[in-house]
């Protein structure tokens, strides 16, 4: 099996080398570095890469299918688990698409309320992808311990509001399961104004170091029109200099009454990626002040909405968010039941996972691994 | 009584040596010293594990090992009985012998090296006329053990990391030696006492080390680099580093001889940071002159640990050096500016004291390091970008 | 010029370093568990009945009408009705649970019971130091096991037990007028519209 492995992966180069000369190698599942469990099949050429196929599937855990048994409820906190480090974004993800397929109207203070939960959850996942960035170039990890002392704190507010830091389920059709506790508002304005100060200390040590330029810039480079072919959304597609927000292009919820803008990359090499995600966090928290000072009291939850026995009529709807890590789309065929008859989830990792063999063709193993970490997957959200 | 309790361990050697019948006494005073030497720096490779992880722990917000007695400081003895207690495992094809061997030969190389460093006033082990010479010859050993080790584990990849240190240490070796000929050149004798002894007076109460002046200063940065790239440690550790898929030359050694390879690295790291104060910081002798009654081995030891707490902080902080830039580095930018100093520390040497000598060396110096650094970014394409919005 | 950015980011190292011995925002370890964090107010981690009074029997409001059963995603709860009645927390008799257990290895702390249940009987505890080493009937918790009383919902979840007991307070009057219409000869037309209104309600 192996033999017809190597002879399935084989390829030989300009040089003519035969079989011999290429090294089969996997790398993972069992691997520090691989942000789960993943694996990828190498062949290399001494220290290039000349194939790489992604193997996964060993976090499947069967999420559209028991959806499809269970109530649209009963599917919300599945859906947290997901993408789990930012699981507020998926269950917003979900509302929206059940609320486009039942026509359900979100009063505003909710709408609010997940503005800022959804751009928390971006904060955090960025600078748990840059921490952990740092930590596969070895930086021992003091980067990373950084971001996460600032990720604990967003983390705290998640569980004053919804019970839990992770598994947060807390959006429901039609708005949000409770309102901001006592005390929590302030509790936000103090995260938001301390996350900068953590910034500008992430970019003085790591921005200018010119070891991190030498290892990021030029590393894993991957082009606009291949990103567009692709699929690719998220911070990749902008740093390879598409202009493609879903926040901007759907206007989803109401985030055009906010003021922010979408960074662009010009390379998009790992330090591109890196940067525009540095970037991304700075509009987040310019979203997170506005939408902080401006929210309005009121209900968080459509009246006409059951929690139990919600049938939505027949018919089909899409609904997609820009979360953290690309577009996030729940695809739903509803046939007048209680439980969808067809739950289909779009995981933007899975989907930016597909061109990871373009990027690394010809680097070595240390840089796929560092552009590997660039993509930013997770695996609960690419086998679901 | 400061000159007392300066030789104090001189004096007890003596008395201690009287006491033995006259015909051992030679060979029992050197097995004396060697135990001496054995013991404090063993213990100085135990206490620095701990404050080595207490420090990385501290700059990462977070205490480091502090349940194992008091403020953790026992917990080398933990990780002492982890590793005798663990399985000694040999692959099945490897070369058994060699496999045997690399991990004492290391150990063995790494604590010869500590002969010929003066530690004290008139506390060397030997003082041999060509200490510096004794000292590279003995530290390339250790790099050969570290092919041994690579070559009898039989480990495609072990053989691939060995391949990956040797190559980053020979290259690194280059600077290293050149940097140190230019305090040869200056203290005109190769002997580490004699050296030393050059370093020792004071003008007004400035010291005369050879870190103060512009070679030396630069002699010394570069011996640093040469330093943390020859021991293996971050940001140079590529050869040991997780983020490739195996740990190296070292995969296949588990239980005592993986402590054995940890404890030769480092004894080799603080045998080269004493290196490089014995021919660059003075070696025992006291920063300022009013401060000469400090015992000139606890001189020695405090600028020790402080190298020891740079390596640590440097280790805490930077990204690791991937295999061809790390080579870059050495040869495009440590080998040229090492011959540079050579020449600078010859025009320091035949120029007149005075101010125009201070203004001729920094020069030199500084202006060619600004053109080979441009030089080494440029070439490497790398710059400071600026981000555009989307309108 | 070469070198410069490793600078800056030594000192912010240092910085680190040397703060972390004087500000506690640069030492964020919290020693379990000697230390601990305070505990949220909001936090879930597996549910618990809540009972009134001092009988967990007599005073369990849980009525058997398997609606968290049921919407339970996980599946982890499985409850047996009884064959004969008690007075529930509003006083009607009703239906109790005979069996009432939860695997708590399966729950997954989703909360839903807690939202869909209409008698304010099953709430979410905060305990999460559970390990057992018996790994099939130490996480498969009985009605005994899981019965808390009040007085530990309003110690752990104050803001939600005041809401909760409110909630009952209410249905409480409302019964209590409808048995006093009852007993009211006076009017048997305002009785039947009374008692009209009452059931819709409830």
């Amino acid at each position: 099996m192996m033999e017809a492995a190597i002879e399935e992966l084989t390829v030989r180069d300009a040089a003519g080398k035969g079989e011999d000369a290429l090294l089969e190698l996997s790398l993972g599942p069992h691997h520090p570095s691989t942000h789960g469990v993943f694996r990828m099949d190498v062949v290399l050429d001494g220290e290039r890469v000349m194939r790489l196929k992604p193997v996964f599937g060993y976090l499947h855990r069967n999420h559209e299918k028991i959806a499809e048994g269970a109530s649209y409820l009963a599917s919300m906190p599945y859906t947290d688990r997901l993408d789990y480090i930012g699981s507020l974004t998926n269950n917003w993800a979900y509302a929206l698409a059940v609320e486009k397929l039942a026509g359900i109207e979100v009063p505003e203070r909710a709408e609010y309320i997940r503005v800022i939960t959804a751009e928390l959850t971006r904060l955090q996942n960025h600078a748990s992808t840059i921490g952990f960035l740092t930590q596969e170039m070895g930086a021992s990890g003091s980067p990373l311990m950084y971001s996460f002392r600032e990720r604990e704190k967003i983390l705290d507010l998640f569980e004053a509001l919804t019970g839990s830091r992770m598994m947060c389920n807390y959006m429901r059709f039609g708005g949000c399961r409770v309102d901001l506790p006592v005390g929590w508002m302030d509790q936000a304005r103090k995260v938001v104004a301390e996350f900068p100060r953590f910034l500008d200390e992430f970019e003085r040590l790591l921005t200018g170091n010119e070891i991190l330029l030498a290892r990021t810039q030029g590393v894993g480079v991957l082009s606009g029109e291949l990103a567009i072919q692709g699929g690719v959304t998220g911070p990749i597609l902008r740093a390879s200099g598409v202009n493609y927000d879903i926040r901007k292009v759907d206007r989803y919820g109401i985030y055009e009454r906010f003021d922010f803008k979408v960074p662009l990359g010009e390379h998009g090499d790992v330090y591109d990626r890196y940067m525009v995600r540095v970037l991304e966090m700075r509009e987040s928290l310019k979203i997170l002040n506005q939408a902080l000072r401006d929210i309005p009291a009121g209900p968080i939850m459509d009246a006409k909405t059951k929690i139990r026995g919600f049938r939505p009529k027949a018919g089909e709807a899409y609904g997609r968010i820009e979360s953290a890590k690309g577009e996030l789309g729940f695809f739903l065929i509803s046939d007048g039941t209680g439980n969808p008859y067809r739950y289909r989830v779009r995981p933007p990792s899975l989907i930016n996972l597909t061109v990871l063999e373009d990027m690394c063709i010809g680097s070595s193993v240390a840089d796929t691994i560092v552009t590997f970490g660039t993509i930013d997957i997770v695996l609960g959200e690419v086998d679901r | 009584m400061g000159d007392a309790a300066d030789q104090f361990f001189v004096n007890l050697l003596h008395r201690a040596v009287g006491t033995l019948p006259a015909g051992l006494r030679p060979i029992l005073s050197s097995l004396i010293s060697v135990v001496a030497i054995l013991s404090v720096f063993a213990f100085l490779f135990a206490v620095t594990t701990v404050l080595e992880r207490k420090g990385l722990g501290r700059i990462q917000n977070r205490y480091g090992p502090n349940r194992v007695g008091p403020l953790g400081f026992l917990q080398p003895i933990a990780d002492g009985i982890k590793s005798l207690t663990k399985e000694d495992i040999v692959p099945h094809s490897a070369d058994r012998v060699v496999h045997f061997l690399a991990p004492l030969v290391l150990v063995f190389a790494a604590f010869s090296l500590y002969a010929v460093l003066p530690i004290g006033r008139n506390m060397v082990l030997a003082d041999l006329n060509a200490g510096v010479l004794f000292f590279f010859a003995v530290s390339s050993v250790m790099e050969l053990t570290i092919f041994m080790a690579g070559w009898s584990s039989r480990n495609k990849y072990s053989l691939l990391g060995a391949m990956r240190a040797i190559a980053q240490m020979i290259s690194y070796e280059v600077p290293l030696i050149l940097s140190s000929v230019t305090v040869v050149m200056a203290a005109g004798s190769l002997s580490t006492v004699d050296i030393v002894e050059r370093q020792a007076g004071y003008t007004g109460f400035f010291p005369h080390w050879f870190v103060f002046t512009p070679w030396g200063f630069a002699g010394f940065l570069l011996f640093l680099i040469a330093a943390t790239a020859e021991s293996n440690r971050s940001p140079f550790d590529l050869p040991e580093g997780e983020s490739e898929i195996v740990a190296g030359y070292y995969t296949e050694y588990s239980g005592f001889k993986f402590a054995l390879f940890f404890l030769g690295e480092y004894l080799g790291l603080f045998a080269i940071s004493g290196l490089g104060i014995t021919l660059f910081l003075g070696g025992w002798a006291a920063p300022f002159s009013f401060l000469t009654w400090v015992p000139s081995y606890l001189w020695f030891f405090a600028k020790l640990i402080l190298l020891i707490a740079l390596f640590i902080w440097v280790r805490g902080t930077l990204p690791r050096l991937r295999m061809d830039q790390l080579m870059n580095f050495a040869w495009k930018f440590m080998l040229p500016m090492a011959l540079l100093n050579l020449v600078t520390t010859a025009v320091w040497h035949f120029l007149a004291q005075g101010v125009v000598r201070w203004v001729v060396c920094i020069l030199m110096i500084v202006v060619a390091y600004v053109l080979l650094g441009r030089s080494l970014m440029h070439g490497s394409r790398l710059e400071k970008r600026v981000y555009r919005f989307a309108e | 010029m070469l070198g410069e950015g490793i600078v800056k980011g030594m000192v912010e190292t240092a910085r680190n370093f040397f703060g972390s011995y004087v500000s506690k925002d640069r030492l964020t370890t919290v020693q379990f568990p000697e230390e601990r964090l305070p505990s949220i107010e909001a936090t879930r981690d597996f549910p618990f009945l809540v009972y009134d009074g001092e009988d967990w029997q007599a005073g369990m409001r849980c009525v058997a009408c398997q609606i968290c059963e049921k919407e339970c995603p996980p599946k982890c709860i499985y409850i047996e009705k009884s064959k004969d009645k008690k007075a529930d927390a509003v006083g009607k008799p009703q239906f109790y649970p005979a069996v009432f257990n939860i695997d708590v290895s399966v729950c997954m702390s989703c909360q839903i019971c807690v939202e869909v249940c209409p008698f304010e009987a099953i709430k979410m505890d905060n305990e999460f130091e559970l390990s057992t080493d018996d790994r099939f009937e130490g996480l498969l918790w009985d009605k005994a096991r899981l019965s808390k009383p009040n007085a530990h919902y309003q110690n752990i979840h104050p803001t939600d037990a005041a809401a909760s007991d409110a909630i009952l307070a209410e249905e409480k009057a409302k019964a209590e007028a409808k048995t006093k219409a009852a007993a009211d000869p006076k009017s048997n037309a305002t009785l039947a519209s009374a008692l009209q209104t009452a059931s819709s309600t409830q």
